[in-house]
């Protein structure tokens, strides 16, 4: 059985309809990949899938595990298993790292969630998780917060924009991990060499889903710009 | 007596053994009788009982560093009462010493407290102030701490008022610091109202000396029909002095907050920033510990506590 399958969903805010029928199943231990231009809609539906308020959708229905979930609010989502990392995590004011990961894994041993994401527990544990901390690495200690809750589901937005381009490496062995600890994960991105290490890849277009497939496919069409020229209707004759 | 009060100080911190170590200096008082006091090398200390309250003089001698925090209890153990505390600090050139106040008034029903204090922190002396409150559950207490900070050339003064356990009454601060050249000063201000507790915060810092520097820093949560105004005047006289004032304050229920940045540069060499950021919780915080399975009761609980730290 699928672990998440998106029904038909619409979204909009005021008049401005930003998705537009998106359909879209995930499986369980499955790592899929989103890809989009700027502005596709892409945290819009990781806001839809988690709950987020103001964040309803207009039409369809969002499925988790065989139950609908379109009405639930954020907490009780999580409690099924579905977290999210925000594209630009919240800063918190006397809060340290440690306790910040407790949250997320009450039992879970914060040391080694911070090894996963390639931070030195020595350096980081005693820190506050405000603004003294830099962009990358308060990505990387939200990666540490999403693992240590071990979720069903994890909605990575853009986990690799702000990490250095070096550390490509150190996602794809956050990813790995997710995978070995049997979360699925939703992963919005924008670089290919990370979404070539999904299992399956899905491009958003105009608040719409263009193409599902392999990633080496779905990246070639990201790439190809295809659907930059299309209206959002036809994408399909747009393949390449 | 000196038990009950002893008890009554634990919920700020204050262990009893403190009291009881040789190398410790304290100064424990409750209404207008001193029960404790003990000096240490350097430090000059006179307490006199007056009549409705405490009035004393502390000097530490140049070039002293106290290598333990010295403590002050302060406190009215009835439910009524008035304790009117008149404190001359004077930490003398290049010396050192952090203090810690603790004042309780844990059956407060109408309990007034004044605590005026002068404070002269001389050249490159570095003094560290905290002073930790406790109201009680009654919400009786009206607290007025106000104090007159001159701090000399290079000199460094700290201060930070806590009071986020039980009622606050109502709390009026009044703090007034002027420094001098390279002087270096921080003051924190961490308050939880609840009912119908009323606080009013107003700090003043005159950098009136070439490179002073300053932090004015509040954090206040609010709930139920607490009222909060906040008022952090920085004035800005010499060339690099620099200021800036951080204002917090969470409302929830019906719960007021307002804050009042008050900044006036003379020198074109100056430079004071303010930011105050007022409302309920921040939503990205709390849908970011809901997505931890947080309950949004927990979320809000977690985040205050941090603020309040
Ligand atoms: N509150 C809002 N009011 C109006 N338009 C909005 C609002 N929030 C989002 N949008 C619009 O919805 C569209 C989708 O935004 P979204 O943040 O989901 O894009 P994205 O695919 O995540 O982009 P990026 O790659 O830049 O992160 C954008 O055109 C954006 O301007
Ligand atoms: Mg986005």
């Amino acid at each position: 059985m699928e672990l998440l399958r998106l029904e038909n969903i619409y979204f909009s805010i005021d008049s401005a309809e930003i998705l537009r029928g998106i359909d879209l199943s995930i499986s369980p231990s499955e790592v899929h990949a989103l890809l989009g231009t700027n502005g596709t809609g892409k945290s819009t539906l990781a806001y839809l899938i988690m709950g987020c308020r103001n964040y309803k959708p207009t039409a369809g229905r969002i499925i988790f595990e065989g139950r609908d979930i379109t009405d639930l609010p954020i907490h009780e989502r999580a409690r099924l298993g579905i977290t999210l990392a925000w594209q630009e995590p919240a800063r918190f004011e006397g809060i340290t790292v440690k306790e910040y990961i407790r949250i997320a894994g009450k039992d879970s041993e914060p040391s080694e969630y911070l090894r996963m994401v390639g931070l030195h527990p020595e350096l980081y544990l005693e820190r506050m998780v405000d603004r003294s901390l830099s962009g990358g690495e308060r990505k990387r200690i939200e990666l540490a917060s999403v693992l240590a809750m071990r979720p069903k589901l994890a909605i990575l937005d853009e986990p690799d924009s702000g990490i250095d381009m070096l550390s490509t490496d150190d996602i794809i062995d956050v990813l790995r991990a997710f995978k070995t600890q049997g979360s699925s994960v939703l992963l919005i991105t924008h670089r290919e060499e990370i979404a070539l290490c999904a299992d399956r890849a899905s491009q958003l277009c105009r608040g719409r889903i263009f193409i599902t497939g392999t990633p080496e496919v779905v990246t070639e069409a990201y790439k190809s710009r295809a659907c930059l020229v299309c209206d959002g209707i036809t994408c399909e004759e747009n393949l390449p | 007596m000196k038990d009950r009060f002893l008890e009554a100080v634990k919920i700020t911190g204050a262990e009893r053994a403190i009291f009881e170590n040789p190398e410790i200096a304290h100064l424990m008082a409750v209404s207008n009788r001193i029960l404790s006091a003990r000096t240490v090398d350097g430090l000059e200390f006179r307490a006199d009982e007056t009549e409705d309250g405490i009035s004393a003089v502390v000097v530490l001698k140049r070039g002293v560093k106290l290598p333990h925090p010295v403590h002050i209890c302060f406190g009215v153990l009835q439910r009524r009462g008035l304790q009117n505390i008149k404190m001359d600090v004077t930490l003398e050139p290049d010396s050192k010493a952090s203090f810690i106040a603790h004042c309780v008034f844990p059956e407060a029903e109408k309990v007034r407290h004044i605590m005026d204090a002068r404070i002269t922190v001389m050249d490159g002396a570095d003094m560290h102030y905290r002073e930790v409150h406790f109201h009680g559950f009654k919400g009786g207490a009206y607290v007025n701490p106000r104090a007159l900070v001159q701090i000399m050339p290079a000199g460094s003064y700290i201060t930070e008022f806590t009071l986020t356990h039980g009622r606050v009454g109502e709390l009026e601060i009044d703090y007034d610091v002027e420094s001098d050249r390279e002087a270096m000063v921080e003051m924190i201000v961490r308050v939880f109202g609840h009912g119908m507790d009323r606080i009013k915060v107003k700090e003043r810092v005159c950098l009136k000396g070439a490179g002073a520097r300053s932090l004015i820093k509040t954090r206040i949560a609010l709930e139920d029909n607490a009222h909060a105004e906040v008022t952090g005047i920085t004035e800005g006289h010499a060339p690099g002095a620099r200021g800036h004032v951080d204002c917090m304050e969470i409302v929830k229920d019906r719960a007021e907050a307002s804050a009042v940045p008050i900044v006036n540069v003379t020198h074109p060499e100056a430079k004071v920033t303010h930011e105050a950021a007022i409302g309920s919780v921040d939503r990205q915080q709390m849908e970011t510990l809901m997505a931890r399975g947080l309950t949004p009761e927990e979320a809000v609980e977690v985040i205050v506590e941090g603020i309040l730290r």
